[in-house]
């Protein structure tokens, strides 16, 4: 349940924005999080949820778009996605692959209201 | 009142990251080799510790950090040993992050070959943190089964190293050896690995010779 510390991590930042901003309220929030990222994104959901009472983001909605990881083959430069995370090119076998996506972990957007 | 979307693009393990890539060049230019031990609970991090540190102790000087939920009892058993430890108690957190090394960083010895961190006793979350290590080290106790690599691929892709451990309990423990490297080798093609029995004392060898490699090529990189 590593998700509540990246939470944690994610408010810093909120706070941060809001107040540079000059925010009233974060209605929303977008993160990008990669199938490989080591999150679950139900999880950050729900930590999200417990850990936005008595903040800014009290009524934020915590939006979470899953990135596919896409690599690219070093041999053939085919690009392909992999759900299996088999790291062996689907066009050649070979097994110099690079990763392009599906890593990450970011956050994306902040909807704020402003006046 | 209006709405405004603010766009960010901020990596949420950035702050993490941030302060182990400092932790990686301060210690690389000092010399120092640092390996983080991932695996279950129980899959033999400590007992791989008391070996290296026995193998180790006459030619080189090595401390170690141990994470534990809770309890001093790993670093005891390293104390023993004569090595340096250092033991945190994350409280019910179930990873270590790179703060948490930075904190003990003014306690290290200044003359030192190797820095050993064992994580909490969890093949899901310490995958995520980088804690400034060089060399990265899974560990997969026999027991444990060998569909892990899929299972939780993350601890495995990130890794430079796998240890299969307790192999002497092959049988009546069912597990194949080929599979669980073939799958490793799938999700990981570059991954180096080593099947060792600390009861039998073999295959060790090989993670010390790596362990020294990897060291000398550390030192001619940064010297």
């Amino acid at each position: 349940m590593h998700e509540l510390s990246i939470v944690a991590n994610l408010f810093d930042i909120l706070e941060e924005k809001a107040l540079e901003k000059k925010a009233k309220k974060i209605t929303s929030v977008k993160l990008q999080v990669g199938t490989l990222s080591g999150v679950v994104p139900e999880l950050l959901v729900s930590a999200f949820d417990i850990y936005k009472k008595d903040t800014i983001a009290n009524v934020a909605e915590l939006q979470t778009e899953k990135v596919p990881l896409k690599v690219q083959c070093q041999r053939c430069k085919k690009e392909m996605i992999k759900d299996d995370y088999v790291f062996i090119c689907d066009h050649c076998g070979s097994t110099d692959l690079k990763t392009i996506s599906g890593t990450e972990l970011l956050l994306e957007t902040i909807e704020m209201e402003v006046d | 009142m209006e709405k405004k979307e603010v766009r960010v693009l901020k990596d949420l393990l950035g702050t993490n990251k941030k302060i182990a890539e400092d932790i990686r060049n301060i210690l690389s230019q000092r010399g120092v080799l640092t390996v983080n031990l991932l695996s279950s609970p129980g899959a033999g991090k400590t007992t791989l510790l008391e070996y290296l540190s026995d193998r180790l102790r006459p030619d080189y000087k090595m401390a170690v950090i141990e994470g534990d939920i809770e309890t001093e009892r790993d670093a005891e058993r390293i104390r023993a040993k004569g090595i340096p430890a250092w033991q945190i108690i994350t409280n019910g957190a179930c990873h270590l992050e790179a703060k948490m090394i930075g904190r003990l960083f003014s306690q290290l010895p200044q003359e030192l070959d190797f820095l050993f961190i064992e994580n909490v006793g969890n093949l899901v979350c310490p995958a995520s943190f980088d804690l400034g290590e060089s060399l990265r080290f899974v560990l997969l106790s026999t027991p444990e089964g060998d569909d892990k690599p899929k299972k939780y691929p993350k601890a495995f892709t990130t890794s430079q190293g796998l240890i299969i451990t307790k192999t002497d309990l092959v049988p009546p423990v069912p597990f194949d050896i080929s599979r669980a490297t073939k799958e490793a080798k799938e999700v990981n093609p570059n991954l180096k690995i080593f099947v060792t029995s600390a009861v039998k004392e073999s295959g060790l060898e090989e993670v010390v010779n790596f362990l020294l490699v990897s060291l000398n090529e550390l030192r001619s990189k940064h010297a």
